[in-house]
C-alpha cells in the first residue's frame, strides 16, 4: 500500500515538473502580461480613423527597448447635447478595429499593449481626463494636422505645457500618409 | 380599397432632407389617382422647391387648419376635414411634425394614426434621424440632435416603408444647386449637417433601418415569450487585465451585427470585487468599465469561486443566447483533471450557445515567425 502511495506522489511530481518544462514560454508569457506596478507606460492618443504610422513605430519601438506597455488611446468626442457619459457605437465602429489592428501589430513586436477609449467633449478634454486619471511616462503624438480630425498646433502647446509626463511630438513628413489603418487579422 | 378597416401606412423614409421624399410621395399619389382612386393631399410642406411644387399640380389639396395661439397663426394639418372629406387616400407629408400649440394632439403621427383609424389609406415622409431610438446615434453621428421624433412602433406599424435613397454626392451637389435650401442657408447646411461623413453615416442607418424592418416583418412574433426567445443577447466573460479587451471588442463586434444587447461579466474572488484592490486591477477594471460604457454594454460583477456556474447563472438571469469566452492557456499539472471551463458552460447553460474567441495577436505572431 505505502508502495503504490509513494509510486503514486512520485509520478504526481513528475507529471507536475514535466508540465513546467513544457511549457516554458507560456510561463515567460504570462509573467509579461502581469506587469509590476513600476512599469513604464507610454500613451498614444489617436483620433481618427488611422494613426500616423511614424508615431506608431516610435512608440512601439521604444516601448520595446524600455520594456514599457504601450497604451493606445482613442480620444473620443462628445456632441454637447449627450451625456458625456453616454455610448458612442459609430465611433467606436472607427476606433475598434484600429485598435485591434495596433493591438495585434504591436504584440508581434513583443510589445505589450493596454489600449483606451477615452470621452471628453474635444480631443483636448478627452487627453486631459485620461492624463489626470492614470500616469504616463510618456507621451507620443504626430504633429500631423487635419482640420478637425486631429490634435491642433494648441492642443500640442497645452500638452508640452500640462503632462505630466515626457512629450514626444514628431515632425510631420511624407512618410505619414502611410498611416496605421485598420487592417484586421481575420475576422472581426 | 377595404373602408370599412384600417387604413395602409406607407412610409418613405430618407437619409436627410432634399433626398425626394416628398417628390415620391407626391408621384405614388398621381399614380393612384391615375388608377381611379380618390386621392387628396392632405398636408404638404415645400419648403419653396419649385420641383416639388410643380409635383402637386393636379392633386386636390385641403386647405390647412389655422389656428391662433398667443397672437400668432399657425397653419397645420385639417384633420376634421381630411375625415370629413374621406377620400381613399390622403397624402401627409413630415410625419416626425410637432403639431402647433392648441391643435387637438400635439403629434402629427397622432392625426395620422387617427386618419389610419378611420380606414383612410395614408402617404408619409420621414427622415431616419426622427426616429426615436435613433435618435441619441444620429446625434453622435452628425452633431445636431432633432427634436422632433417619432416612436419605433409607429414605423413597426406602417404596412410599407419605402426607402428613398440617393448618394451623398448627388446629394450635396443638389444642396449645392440652390435644390434643397436658399442660397443664403446653403453654406450653413455644408459646415454643420450636409457633411459627407455625415451623410454616410445616415445614408448606413437608413438602410439598416429599412433592411431590419424588412427583417422583422417577416419573423412575426406571437408573444413576448417568443420574442425574448428569438432576441439575441450576448455575454462575455472577462477578468481586469489588458488583454481582455481583445475579448470585450471581439464580443461588441459581434453584437453589433446581431443587433444584440451585451453584457460583461466579471466573476471576481471572494472580495476581490471591492473598491482599492491592487493597482494593476483596479486600473484595469477602470478601463474595462469605461470600455463598457463607451460601447454602450454592460458591466456585471460577481464574486464567487465558480467562474462556470455563477455565469450559468447570471446568463439565465438576464436571457443570454451566446456566452463568449477567451481562449485559456493549456492546463497544466493537475488543472489537466479539471473539466475546462467552455465544456462546463456547456454543461450548466443549456441551450446557451459558447463560443471560444480566438486569440489572433498569436497568431500574426506565428506567422510573422514562420516569415
Amino acid at each position: 500500500m505505502i508502495a503504490i502511495t509513494v509510486a503514486f506522489l512520485v509520478a504526481l511530481a513528475c507529471g507536475v515538473l514535466l508540465g513546467r518544462w513544457a511549457a516554458p514560454r507560456r510561463t515567460r508569457r504570462g509573467s509579461r502580461d502581469a506587469r509590476p506596478e513600476a512599469v513604464r507606460r507610454i500613451l498614444l492618443p489617436f483620433t481618427g480613423s488611422s494613426i500616423s504610422r511614424r508615431a506608431f513605430d516610435a512608440a512601439v519601438r521604444l516601448a520595446r527597448v524600455e520594456n514599457a506597455t504601450l497604451m493606445p488611446c482613442y480620444l473620443a468626442t462628445v456632441p454637447l447635447n449627450l451625456p458625456l457619459d453616454a455610448a458612442l457605437p459609430a465611433q467606436c465602429l472607427r476606433a475598434m478595429p484600429l485598435l485591434e489592428t495596433i493591438e495585434q501589430r504591436a504584440v508581434a513586436q513583443d510589445v505589450a499593449i493596454d489600449g483606451r477609449v477615452v470621452r471628453g467633449r474635444t480631443f483636448r478634454d478627452a487627453l486631459r481626463r485620461i492624463l489626470s486619471d492614470e500616469h504616463f511616462d510618456r507621451v507620443i503624438v504626430s504633429a500631423e494636422h487635419q482640420a478637425g480630425h486631429s490634435l491642433t498646433g494648441d492642443d500640442l502647446v497645452w500638452l508640452l505645457d500640462r503632462a505630466d509626463a515626457e512629450v514626444m511630438i514628431l515632425r510631420p513628413a511624407p512618410a505619414d500618409d502611410r498611416a496605421v489603418a485598420a487592417e484586421v487579422i481575420g475576422h472581426f | 380599397m377595404v373602408s370599412d378597416a384600417t387604413g395602409h401606412l406607407k412610409v418613405f423614409l430618407g437619409m436627410a432632407a432634399g433626398v425626394g421624399k416628398t417628390v415620391r410621395m407626391l408621384d405614388e399619389g398621381r399614380a393612384e389617382l391615375e388608377a381611379g382612386r380618390d386621392v387628396v393631399i392632405g398636408l404638404l410642406e415645400t419648403h419653396g422647391r419649385a420641383e416639388t411644387e410643380a409635383r402637386a399640380i393636379g392633386l386636390e389639396r385641403l386647405p390647412r387648419r389655422r389656428v391662433t395661439y398667443r397672437g400668432t397663426t399657425f397653419s397645420d394639418l385639417d384633420v376634421p376635414a381630411v375625415l370629413a372629406r374621406r377620400p381613399d387616400l390622403c397624402l401627409i407629408d413630415e410625419l416626425a411634425h410637432t403639431n402647433a400649440p392648441g391643435l387637438d394632439r400635439p403629434k402629427r403621427y397622432e392625426d395620422v394614426e387617427l386618419i389610419l383609424g378611420a380606414g383612410i389609406d395614408v402617404l408619409s415622409t420621414m427622415n431616419v434621424q426622427h426616429l426615436e431610438s435613433l435618435n441619441d446615434k444620429v446625434a453622435e453621428l452628425s452633431g445636431v440632435r432633432v427634436r422632433e421624433t417619432v416612436p419605433d412602433t409607429v414605423l413597426r406599424r406602417a404596412d410599407e416603408i419605402v426607402l428613398v435613397d440617393v448618394t451623398p454626392e448627388a446629394l450635396l451637389e443638389r444642396l449645392r444647386a440652390g435644390r434643397i435650401y436658399p442660397a443664403d442657408r446653403i453654406d450653413a447646411a455644408l459646415s454643420n449637417f450636409f457633411k459627407i461623413e455625415n451623410l454616410n453615416a445616415l445614408r448606413e442607418t437608413a438602410l439598416r433601418q429599412v433592411a431590419e424592418n424588412v427583417e422583422a416583418q417577416r419573423v412575426e412574433p406571437v408573444d413576448d415569450v417568443v420574442a425574448q426567445a428569438v432576441g439575441e443577447r450576448l455575454m462575455a466573460l472577462v477578468e481586469p487585465y489588458p488583454g481582455a479587451q481583445r475579448l470585450v471588442r471581439r464580443a461588441w463586434r459581434s453584437a453589433q451585427r446581431l443587433s444584440a444587447p451585451l453584457d460583461l461579466l466579471w466573476v471576481a474572488p471572494p472580495g476581490g470585487a471591492r473598491p482599492g484592490g491592487d493597482g494593476e486591477t483596479a486600473r484595469s477594471l477602470h478601463a474595462l468599465r469605461q470600455l463598457a460604457s463607451v460601447l454602450g454594454a454592460t458591466m456585471v460583477v460577481e464574486e464567487g469561486d465558480d467562474v462556470a456556474a455563477l455565469a450559468a447563472r447570471v446568463a439565465g438571469e438576464r436571457g443570454i443566447t451566446y456566452i463568449l469566452v477567451g481562449a485559456s492557456r493549456p492546463a497544466r499539472g493537475l488543472g489537466r483533471l479539471r473539466e475546462p471551463l467552455p465544456m462546463r458552460l456547456v454543461r450548466l447553460a443549456p441551450g446557451v450557445d459558447v463560443r471560444i474567441v480566438a486569440d489572433r495577436t498569436r497568431m500574426r505572431g506565428r506567422r510573422e515567425q514562420r516569415r
